[in-house]
Parts: C-alpha cells; structure tokens; sequence
C-alpha cells in the first residue's frame, strides 16, 4: 500500500525557495529607492537614461537568446538588474543612446559571450560603464546640477578644498554625481531591505569599506598634509562621495563575479578597499570604484582558489 | 602542393596568419589604429617576408641545422635593417606612427615560422610565393582590423571623413566616435570578432565541401562539369 508514497531520487533533497529570479527581483526592488531618487533630483532626463538602459538590456538578450537558439533567460530579471545599475552609473546629462550602447554592451561583450549569467567574468554593469567612460570620456564625466557644470564633491575632496564641501547634501544626494550614486540615504534603505531578505551579507560591503576608511584616513594625511589623520570630514565626505556606496552595496555583491568562499570574501573585500582608495587618492581621476571591482571581479578566480575550505575529513595532521 | 597559385591562396584564406594561425600578434593589436597604419605594417612586413624566404630558401643547404635559428634571424636582421632604413627616409611620417614596430619585424613570429617550416624546406620559387602569400594575408588582416576600428572609433577610412562627426558647438548631429575602439581593448574587441566570423565562414563552407563531395561521389567518376565542387571539395578534406 504503502509504495505510491515512496519517492526514490537524487540529491538535493532539500531545496531552497529563492531561485536566480528571486533573488534579481529582489536586487531589482532594492534599486528602485535610488532610482526614484535619482529621476526626483535630476528630473526627466534622467527617467529617459534609465528607461533606455533597461530596455535595451532586456532587448539585446532576449534578441541574441533567439538568433542563438538559447533558453530566453529574459524573465530572471538579471537583464533589468544590469540595464538599472548600469543607467543608475550614467550622468543625467548624457544622451540616451549611450546608455542603451552601453547596455548591448554589457550585455552581449560581457555577458552573452561569455556564457550568460553566471558564466560572465566581471559585473556587466560596470564593463559597460568603463566601455563608456573611455569612449566618450566628455559627456560621461561632465556633471550639470540645476544648470550649473561643476565639479562632483568629490573633485573637491581630491584637491582637499574641504571648505566646498556640504556633508549633509551628499548624505541626501542633492549634488551633482551620476543618476543613483548621489542619495547615500536612498543607497543604504535598499541596502538594508537585501541583508533583512538575506540577499547580500555584511561580509564584503563590510570588509570593503572598513578597508578603505583605513586605507584613506592613513594616506588622506600622505597626500594633502593639512588635513589630519583620520579626519572624520574627510573620510565621511570620500564615503558619501561617488559611487562608493552603490558599488560596495550593490555591484561588488554581485554573485556571479564575488569569491563564494567566505575567507575569500573578506579577501575581495581588503582587495576592493585598498584598491578604491588608491585609485581616488593617486590615481588620475576622482573616482576609481568601477575600476577597483572590475580589477579585483578578474582576480576573484585566484582568491576563490587559494581560500578554498578543506572538506571535512581532508588535511588535518601530517 | 608547391605550386606558387596555391602558396598564395593558402597565405591569404586557409592559412591567414592572423585569423587562422594566430600569429604576429603583437604589431596586430599594436599597429591597426588605422587602416593606413595596417597597409604600412602589411607591406612592410611583406617585402622582409619574401626577401627573408627566398634567400633562407637558397642557403637552406648550406646552413647547418644547428644553428638554423640564430642564421635565419641574421638574414631577416639585416632585411628588416634595411626596410627600417628605407621607410625612415621616404615614407617619415609612416615611420613614426609605426616606431618601435618596425625594428621589431625582427622577432615577428611569422617571419621565422615561414622560414623555419617553409624556406628551409622548400625551393626558391615556392618560398618566395610563399612569402608573398603569407605577407599578403598579413597585410589584408591588417587592413581589415584597422578599417574597422577606423570607421568605428574615428568615423574615417584611410584618414578621410566618410561619417561627419556631430559638432556639439554648431549644433549639428552626426557621428560620435567610439574612441575605445582605437584604444588597446578594441583591438582585441575586433579582432576576436572577425576571427569569429572568418571561422563561420570557414565551417560553413567546409560543411558545403562535404556536400559536395556527397554530390561527387554519386556523380561518379564523370565529374569534369563539376571542377568547381571538386576544388571546395578538396578544402573539406585538408
């Protein structure tokens, strides 16, 4: 009687409810406080950026999914994670068909190519922004605030002109910058929503940007003198300037090109931090977080490797 | 098999150093800024190429096998010198967009690869055909990449405007270059696709030599009305 109810099959018995879609629709509703911000402060323009960069992201997959004869993996909404991240990077300004080039890129150069989700190397999102911002360097890095083409905070904390500075405008995000990177308030709410569902942990946004206080309240002092060691003003306005936020909480989170290994997380976390703060104190331009995650998103197969826990049983004494 | 037709399509198609062997990567990615910048390289390339072959070609019995290599790299030295000379004095502002890639034809794996595993085998004739080929194949590789990292990254071909570019100034619309394709990633970006599509190419036209062949053997022994089939036939087969 009893062999209708006897289930014989492989492992996993257990599985887990949240799946890729999950879990990039979740990413997806986390990103929309920065968005909403982002159209709020900058107005339609920047309605238009983000509009154009989802949608060309979900059209290049979808179209290249079909020429390829692939499963269409258009409804894990991981197209619509990179179009958003990657229009939350563009500046307002910026016409719209750079974003959408800059979508197919990501998608069909980074992604695609490479293997789809899950296969790709670095953060589509970001590869897309660094295609950008060396082709058309002038329009990716000029900022207009309510008609006015000036310096981001965070030229101004480059210089160490301090006094240009209004922490609390940086905070809420009323300062030029691109689209979602400027509301640190809106950046760390959709933060919080993906620690409580359990989609990111503190591991790497926490190594990353305890890494780079240290890093930069040592060699803030180095590279201008006056000001002081460990200067909260300037640690705080170097952590509410530029895509720091955004690319700790969102974008050096990602899956795909993040150390699963927990050893190895901390290790991509020193990794992004030190390299984030080189790049913004001694490096060339102000900002340097897309090129730190990309740089280390390429070294994570070696930390992966190295970091790799033993098996139970495995090792112990020789 | 060394028939100088044969040498010549078997450089530039079916053993493109570039697209197929994969060698010479150095000036490829270095050098195709432009399309202009690719014939200067392609030529220039090509005549130490000939030259190289047909003498390692006619001294290939008397050089003794153990000292093949550091033989072969005097002999494409002292041709490499010479080009080196000539385009400094005729064709100077080639020579300085070029710079160090000249000097370094030197140590151009193409040119030792033809000499070790053709010339040094083969009779004059063949080698220099050869060369030709190989050159030649270099050279339309070169032309390739750099037209298209012209066209996309400055919207010119051969140094001339073919798209006007937008004047933000005027306020004129009009092409806005992607200058990341004549920087260092969109040689690699075009070069890996158009050994992609080279490589589609190539397997569709292998698979219809297979047809063909189908088409052959039921024909029977009768086949001259299908010379042509025979040809991509025999390809399918290499």
């Amino acid at each position: 009687m009893s062999e209708n109810k006897l289930k014989v099959s492989s492992s996993p018995h257990i599985r887990s409810k949240m799946t890729s879609g999950n879990i990039m629709l979740m990413v997806t509703i986390a990103l929309l406080p920065s968005a909403i911000f982002g159209v709020w402060n900058f107005g339609l323009s920047a309605l238009i950026m983000l509009i154009s960069t989802v949608v060309a992201a979900v059209l290049t997959e979808y179209i290249y999914e079909k020429l390829m004869h692939k499963k269409v993996t258009v409804g894990d909404f991981s197209a619509v994670v990179t179009g958003l991240l990657l229009g939350l990077n563009m500046p307002p300004t910026a016409p719209w068909w750079m974003g959408a080039l800059g979508s197919v890129f990501g998608i069909l150069v980074v992604k695609q190519l490479f293997g789809g989700l899950g296969q790709n190397f670095m953060n589509p999102a970001l590869g897309a922004r660094c295609f950008l911002l060396l082709s058309f360097t002038g329009p990716m890095t000029s900022f207009i605030y309510d008609g006015v083409t000036g310096p981001t905070p965070l030229a101004y904390v480059k210089e160490g002109a301090m006094d240009q500075i209004d922490t609390m405008n940086m905070l809420i995000g009323t300062i030029p910058g691109t689209i979602g990177e400027t509301s640190v308030i809106a950046i760390i709410i959709g933060a919080i929503f993906l620690i409580l569902m359990g989609v990111i942990d503190l591991r790497i946004p926490g190594t990353y940007i305890v890494t780079f206080v240290i890093f930069v309240g040592i060699f803030g002092h180095v590279a201008h003198p006056e000001i002081g060691f460990f200067d909260p003003q300037y640690i705080t306005a170097h952590l509410c300037g530029g895509g720091l936020m955004l690319g700790a909480w969102f974008m050096a989170t990602d899956y795909v090109t993040s150390p699963i290994t927990p050893k190895g997380q901390y290790v991509y976390g020193i990794v992004l931090g030190i390299l984030t703060g080189l790049f913004r104190i001694f490096g060339g331009s102000a900002e340097g977080v897309s090129y730190a995650i990309i740089i280390s998103n390429l070294l994570v197969p070696l930390i992966e490797k190295v970091t790799l826990p033993k098996p139970f049983g495995k090792g112990g004494e020789k | 098999m060394n028939s100088c037709g044969e040498r010549l399509k078997n450089g530039i198609i079916d053993e493109n150093p570039i697209f197929v062997l994969l060698l010479g990567m150095c000036p490829t990615l270095a050098v195709t800024t432009s399309a202009m910048n690719g014939i200067g390289m392609g030529l220039s390339t090509t005549a130490v190429l000939v030259m190289s072959n047909m003498l390692i070609s006619m001294l290939r019995k008397i050089i003794p096998d153990s000292v093949r290599m550091p033989a072969f790299i005097v002999v494409v030295a002292s041709f490499v010198t010479i080009v080196d000379f000539l385009m400094e004095g005729f064709t100077p502002s080639l020579y300085d967009s070029l710079g160090i890639y000249i000097p370094l034809i030197v140590v151009n794996c193409i040119i030792l690869g033809r000499a070790e595993s053709y010339a040094s085998k083969n009779p004059v004739l063949p080698s220099i055909f050869d060369g030709l080929g190989m050159g030649l194949g270099f050279t339309v590789a070169l032309i390739a990449i750099g037209l298209v990292r012209e066209i996309i990254g400055a919207g010119q071909a051969f140094g001339y405007q073919i798209l006007p570019l937008a004047d933000e100034a005027a306020g004129t619309g009009g092409y806005v270059p992607v200058t990341v394709f004549i920087l260092a990633p969109g040689a690699f970006l075009v070069l890996a696709v158009l050994a992609a599509i080279q490589n589609k190419v190539k397997i569709n036209m292998e698979k219809k030599g297979k047809d063909a062949s189908k088409i052959q053997s039921g024909c029977g022994s009768d086949c001259a009305t299908c010379g042509g089939c025979g040809a991509s036939a025999g390809k399918g087969k290499e």
